[in-house]
């Protein structure tokens, strides 16, 4: 350019300052420095290290479409490969559970308890190892709507904000927040904050299956809301009056589970040791009715009359009482303060008190049951809170609802008619994972982050609190109740980060907020959080309601949370759908449950439809013939009957909520069965109810077992190891073998969608589920033994047994499956082409055949749950269980180089890993140390088919029973 | 009826009875001319059954593509087989066509080193039968993968992954036995058809006729040194075939006896097999050379006495198969074994497809026995209702070891039940209509009876009127 040029185009041009010769001269003037730059590079790192490290799965939602560069100096510990796990918490209907959870470069894929968390003990249940996949549901609201037109985040801001003030000025009248049970000590303070600065507004609470019954039931007997521990480590004796406390859900339920399982494997290793007794009175057949020495099958309304017995045999003992009632009172009576009474989630208040205060006089209290404060921050009755609201909406008085999360349109009790008293509500807000039935009559739905993505905090069954931290930027930016709380509180900029550290930081009372910040995130527990245990006044027994005969005015109608799917809420989850629901092993589907007897007095087959109608309203479903259901009475589960869950649950099943009163919440008498027609084509995996005759599933009584230890294993089934030709191979290094302990084992199927997580098995669907293709490497068996009305219910999990004379090996044509130096019975998909002869001289049936191509190679939102360390199999290849072989050669790998030996323990395959009862044992067989060697030394092992020679790896310990002597069936 | 187009004498169609093994006043040139005039009528003058027949069948074999590009579009899923029932139709129906093929090689091979006068007119027409089985059966194993296109893999052959099939597997000893028995089954048709192509070379119509044949006749001129040599290479191809008739369905059942599966793990599975794969084959030969013997006229060439020899075989190796079910069901109960037990009772009653038991025990056992009697035997129409029954039977058979074997195993649990689809059926009708379809083109194209063979009989019967002319 030159200087004498006598245009300019700006006065700096004329005044020739430097920076415009700069800028002049510079062929790309104002952009950023030069990113090798020294400092503006490190500056650069340091921010895509920390993003990565963060939320590095960004690039699941987004791919950027410009250039973007590598980190050239990795972040610590951020290893492509190599999973980190942070620790976070889980809520199912507002109680916490603690969590590992398993990332790859910034993506979940898998969730492992926290061993750490008083609930967890490092156990998960199965929608705990199914949540992963709610996170990358594709059908999840991916955006804020405004009468279901896509908007945005901001314009909400707005709209709300306008309410606000609104609603500000009038001290909050008309406006109501409605969540469900709330034990997260920030959105409880966010909420009460709120609520004190406008007196007028309500917040009401509705929780589908929440504790309604039991904080009904200590409001009974002590007049305020006690919250009650159990401590199953401690009981000899426990009854059960229709208490599902096994792995069913009910909060501790897998902390409930771990006690219970450790009493009775430690009273079959040591004979010193006494077996505690389960007594389970209960008309639905549950996972805790199957583990029951004694289960006395009754309608579920006849367990309250059943307590009473109980207590006034414990009081005054008469000869005339049933048998049942005087040995369980002996029994109590023997084991006072260390036996416990419990009432069942359903059960109504009654029974609850009549609990309370046979444990009171057992002297229970403070030995195996605790009293402290309620777990949740607003411990209210929710049947009436709900009622409330309806009918205040009903009249007008509510303007502004906002519904954070929840779906009170399908859940709400039916009489309530909750959706049309919702449409008298001016400003309807839904904050919700799904755009649900509820967010389709709200003006606006905000997407709700998933816990995955969420900072939030929770208090577990007893109360210990966990910092809910995130693993992910939410995928479809979707926002927390903290979030929405925010917003309602002026505050929109607030971070849900911020407001969670700021909560804790103003209950923090020591110096060091940072290290306790620190510490509680990267434990998962917050310290010193578990409440103290409190002592109860004496319980006051409510009169004795007069029990109606069963069958008195028609059927009993009883409602549960599905064992798959729950109350709907893991409706969309396709692991769930499949995973066979413990108790008839049916997926897919609800159906109507009713005892083989009730079916042939109604002459009503499995299969059947019916309409069954119930305090005059009506829906219509299968029926399914359950053996061991009380009679005269049908059961009915909740999360089926969906229209706007997502493309996985809408349109299956029956919604049961369609017959659920406000008067009858759990159960009641007058229900009818009506048959329409019959055919319905369920999909269940296992259509052999009983063993046949034969003998996979090994039970006997402790007593047997001390007289007769190797009841189990009887001499001719033993295979001697000089019985072949061929020399057995030697294994210098490692022998890897499995133990599976039937004494421990509930059946809850945990183990099933954890392996599902850990290994990328696909779903099928119903059809192929229905003609027997379901996928699940670690299958489940459900055995009946005894009468069709009142059977023993047996579970037994079977994975690959990992034969060391493997008939599969032998008989594949192109070497696919093979013997691993280490004992494995390696399958290589790769080479696999699909003759299916291995799965035909499998005598276990443990492989699975992709007949198609099942996995989903088309949705881009679920490549997100695999798990990098396992290959996505394609059609046409047999796969099967594989001992998690990616999480033997990981530790193998670690182990290598430190340069030590494997420590026994250190190898955790993810069905191990998610039992609740630690009934699966994994390790090296040539350690006579180890923990399997020892459990396999045990008497009472035993191999499933072992007159075949087949020699499996997989070995079951006989499951132990210790029935009352005056009880045992003859 | 003669065929009238041809120049050469001609003789009436008389059916000698059960006695001769040909008919009255044939001499080496009426031979020829019968046998050769088969091929060289004209096409419109082809028997309106053939027509109807080829139409039919090809109506199959289209069907046949349809099912095979939507099973390999979708997958095996398409199909019935489910956990635990991996095998369904596919393999049934391999072991079946594999039986039928049985009947060629037998009557090819041994009947000639047992100096069987009545095999000459039917071996040409078995041995082709055999080869067209044989590529009816070779498909269903390669069918039947979950990944068909990496079907070579079972093969030996050098690759750079030093990887070879295992030889452990009964799979493997299938792709030999299967492939050893079409290639020496080919070879033997085919050297059995070299001077009869010479024949039809030399009575050719036209120049293209001639080309083809000539070409195929490979020189042959009919000296007296190309029959010596020629005697002495089709008797060592027929001591080779020899062991094969026992070796390839013996090798065929060990994908059943080397498995541990109740009802498949059985040592008299082998010799129990063979028969019955010389049952089906035999009745598969009654089942076709019946109704082609009637629409050519050819009753004179395929007498009543090699429908009569054909229905003993029949009877006599019905009766193998049969000890072989009472043994099955013996041992099942002698073994002691509860689950070798528990297979039988499930084939019979228990399970789901006991209907299919009776139904085979009827058609493989009860019918056949009406072949004692000589009336029956004489009956052609009997006979090839019979026949239809053994076809069907032979089916069942192998549908009740493959299929209810594997529906109820070891652990109950994983019991199941097996429902064909649609696709397992058109795949199994399509392969019917493919076989069929080869059957109407060789009988049109080829001489389906040996005419030198033929001339041979004419001369040890004959040996005075040989040379009519």
């Amino acid at each position: 350019m030159s200087p004498v040029s006598t245009y300019w185009r700006s006065l700096e041009e004329l005044a020739q300052t430097p920076e415009f010769r700069a800028f002049v001269e510079d062929e790309f003037p104002n952009r950023k420095p030069d990113w090798n730059d020294s400092a503006s590079r490190r500056h650069f790192l340091t921010l895509m290290g920390a993003s990565l490290a963060l939320a590095g799965a960004s690039s699941c939602t987004v791919q950027p479409k410009e250039l973007i560069v590598p980190y050239v100096r990795q972040p610590e510990e951020f290893v492509p490969g190599k999973p980190l796990f942070y620790a976070t918490a889980m809520s199912v209907a507002g109680i916490g559970t603690g969590v590992l959870v398993e990332s790859h470069l910034g993506r979940p894929t898998k969730i492992e308890g926290n061993p750490q968390h008083p609930a967890s003990l490092g156990a998960t249940d199965a929608a705990m190892q199914a949540s992963v996949l709610t996170l990358y549901d594709p059908d999840r609201s991916q955006t804020v709507t405004r009468n279901g037109y896509i908007s945005t985040w901001g314009s909400f801001i707005t709209a709300m904000t306008k309410e606000r003030e609104a609603a500000l000025a009038k001290k909050g009248a008309g406006l109501r927040i409605l969540t469900g049970t709330v034990t997260s000590p920030t959105l409880a303070a966010q909420i009460q904050e709120f609520l004190a600065a406008n007196p007028q507004a309500k917040w009401h609470h509705w929780e589908p299956c929440g504790r309604h019954s039991v904080r009904a039931g200590a409001m009974a007997a002590f007049g305020r809301p006690l919250n009650t521990i159990y401590r199953f480590d401690k009981a000899n004796t426990i009854v059960s009056l229709d208490a599902d406390f096994l792995c069913s859900g009910m909060p501790g339920g897998l902390r409930y589970t771990r006690d219970y399982s450790d009493r009775r494997r430690a009273a079959a290793a040591d004979s010193g040791t006494m077996p505690p007794r389960l007594y389970v009175a209960e008309g639905t057949p549950s996972i805790t009715g199957g583990m029951a020495e004694h289960r006395f099958r009754m309608a579920t309304a006849a367990v309250a009359g059943f307590a009473g017995q109980i207590a006034q045999e414990l009081r005054s003992p008469s000869p005339g009482a049933p048998l049942p009632v005087r040995t369980i009172a002996k029994d109590l009576a023997a084991n006072r303060g260390a036996s416990v009474v419990i009432a069942g989630e359903h059960q109504p208040a009654e029974v609850h008190a009549l609990a309370h205060a046979i444990n009171q006089t057992l002297g229970n209290i403070g030995q195996t049951v605790l009293y402290t404060d309620p777990v949740e921050a607003n411990p209210i009755d929710e049947a009436a809170s709900i009622t409330e609201l309806v009918s205040e909406m009903r009249a007008g008085a509510v303007e502004v609802l906002l519904i954070i999360g929840g779906n009170p349109v399908y859940d709400a009790p039916f009489d309530l008619n909750f959706l049309d008293a919702l449409k008298k509500v001016r400003f309807r807000v839904h904050l919700g994972l799904y755009s649900n039935e509820t967010a389709a009559w709200c003006h606006w739905h905000v997407p709700e982050a998933h816990y995955l993505e969420s900072w939030s905090d929770t208090r577990a069954y007893d109360g210990t609190a966990s910092i809910v931290q995130p693993l992910i930027e939410p995928i479809y930016g979707a926002k927390t109740a903290h979030e929405l709380m925010s917003v309602l509180a002026g505050n929109a900029d607030h971070s849900a980060h911020d407001t969670v550290r700021d909560y804790w930081q103003s209950q923090h009372t020591g110096k060091d907020f940072d290290d306790f910040w620190q510490v509680s995130l990267h434990d998962g527990v917050v310290a010193g959080t578990t409440f103290a245990e409190r002592q109860a006044p004496s319980a006051k027994v409510p009169p004795e309601t007069a029990v109606p005969e069963p069958g008195a005015g028609g059927i009993e109608v009883v409602f549960r949370p599905d064992p798959a799917v729950g109350d709907g809420t893991w409706s969309n989850n396709a692991w769930l759908q499949e995973m066979p629901k413990p108790q008839n092993k049916m997926t897919w589907n609800n159906a109507v449950w009713v005892s083989p007897r009730t079916a042939a007095d109604q002459r009503l087959a499995t299969g059947d439809i019916v309409d069954i109608e119930f305090k005059g309203f009506k829906v219509t479903g299968p029926l399914w013939i359950l053996p061991g259901h009380a009679d005269q009475s049908a059961t009915v589960h909740f999360g089926y009957g969906r229209t706007r869950a997502g493309r996985i649950a809408n349109g299956i099943g029956f919604s049961a909520y369609a017959i659920r009163t406000t008067g009858a919440l759990w159960n009641g008498q007058g229900g009818k069965l009506i048959r329409k027609s019959g055919g319905y084509p369920f999909a269940t995996t296992q259509h052999t109810q009983t063993m046949e005759e034969r003998d996979p599933f090994r039970a006997g009584t402790f007593a047997e077992y001390r007289q007769r230890p190797d009841f189990a294993r009887p001499e001719e089934d033993k295979v001697a190891d000089d019985h072949t030709l061929f020399p057995l191979w030697n294994y210098n290094q490692h022998k890897w073998g499995m133990s599976i302990d039937l004494t421990a084992c509930v059946g809850c199927h945990a183990c099933t969608i954890a392996c599902q997580a850990e290994n990328n098995i696909p779903v099928v669907g119903k059809n192929e589920v229905a003609k027997g293709r379901h996928m699940n490497w670690l299958r489940v068996d459900r055995y009946y033994k005894g009468s069709m009305d009142d059977p023993e219910t047996y579970y037994q999990p079977v994975p690959c047994m990992h034969c060391e004379n493997a008939l599969c090996e032998l008989v594949c044509p192109v070497a696919a499956t093979v013997h691993s130096g280490e004992g494995l019975n390696e399958m290589v998909y790769n080479r696999c082409v699909g003759t299916r002869y291995c799965s035909n001289n499998c005598p276990y049936k443990v492989r699975r055949f992709n007949f198609y191509l099942y996995s989903d190679w088309d949705t881009q939102s679920l490549y997100g749950v695999r798990n990098p360390d396992v290959s996505v199999r394609s059609r046409g290849v047999m796969e099967k269980c594989s001992y998690c072989v990616q999480r033997i050669n990981r530790v193998k790998i670690d182990a290598e180089k430190e340069d030590r030996a494997i420590r026994d323990g250190e190898i955790v395959t993810a069905c191990q890993q998610a039992c609740p009862t630690q009934a699966i044992v994994f390790g090296d067989l040539n350690d006579p140390n180890s923990r399997v060697s020892k459990l396999k030394r045990q008497q009472r092992d035993y191999g499933l088919l072992e007159e075949l020679n087949t020699r499996p790896r997989t070995t079951y310990l006989a499951r132990l029973r210790n029935p009352h002597p005056d009880l045992e069936k003859t | 009826m003669i065929p009238d187009e041809h120049e050469s004498t001609t003789v009436a169609v008389i059916d000698p009875g059960p006695e001769k093994v040909l008919g009255p006043g044939h001499d080496y040139g009426t031979v020829t001319d019968k046998i050769a005039g088969v091929v060289y009528r004209p096409f419109m003058r082809t028997p309106r059954q053939m027509f109807v027949g080829f139409a039919c069948a090809f109506v199959l074999v289209n069907l046949f593509l349809v099912a095979v590009t939507w099973l390999f579009a979708r997958g095996v899923g398409v199909w019935g087989i489910v956990i635990p029932i991996a095998w369904g139709f596919a393999i049934v129906n391999f072991v079946w066509w594999i039986g039928i093929g049985h009947a060629g090689t037998l009557i090819s091979a041994i009947l000639l080193l047992l100096k069987q006068d009545w095999r000459t007119s039917i071996n040409r027409f078995s041995e082709a039968m055999t080869l067209f089985a044989v590529a009816c059966a070779a498909m269903f194993p390669v069918l039947h993968l979950g990944r068909p296109w990496l079907a070579y893999w079972l093969l030996p052959y050098p690759n750079t992954m030093w990887l070879w099939p295992q030889p452990r597997s009964p799979l493997i000893w299938d792709v030999f036995a299967v492939s050893t028995y079409a290639t020496v089954s080919f070879i033997f048709w085919f050297t059995g058809l070299i001077p009869d192509f010479a024949t039809m070379r030399d009575e050719g119509r036209g120049p293209i006729a001639r080309k083809i044949f000539g070409m195929l006749a490979m020189g042959w001129r009919g000296s007296a040194r190309h029959w010596a040599r020629y005697q002495k290479a089709y008797l060592l191809l027929a001591g080779l075939s020899t062991p094969l008739v026992v070796s390839v369905h013996s090798v065929v059942s060990f994908d059943f006896a080397v498995a541990v599966l109740p009802g498949w793990h059985t040592t008299i599975f082998p010799p129990y097999f063979v028969a019955g794969a010389i049952y089906s084959g035999f009745a598969m030969v009654l089942s076709l050379a019946i109704p082609v013997r009637r629409w050519y006229h050819l009753e004179d060439l395929i007498t009543m006495r090699h429908i009569e020899c054909m229905a003993k075989v029949m009877l006599g190796t019905g009766l193998i198969v049969a000890y072989g079910y009472a043994m099955e069901a013996f041992m099942s109960w002698y073994s002691g074994d509860q689950y070798e037990r528990y297979a039988f009772f499930n084939r019979m009653w228990a399970g789901g497809y006991w209907w299919t038991y009776w139904l085979l025990i009827l058609c493989n056992i009860l019918i056949p026995q009406l072949l004692w009697s000589k009336k029956i035997r004489l009956n052609v129409g009997a006979v090839f209702v019979i026949s239809l029954f053994v076809n069907v039977g032979m089916w069942l058979e192998r549908f009740v070891i493959v299929v209810t074997s594997l529906t109820r195993d070891f652990v109950p649990s994983s019991w199941g039940m097996y429902y064909p689809t649609i696709w397992d059926w058109s795949t199994y009708f399509g392969t019917i209509g493919v076989f069929l379809c080869l059957m109407f083109l060789f009988i049109r194209v080829l001489p389906a009876i040996s005419i030198f063979e033929m001339r041979e009989v004419v001369h040890h019967l004959e040996p005075s009127h040989a040379h009519g002319d």
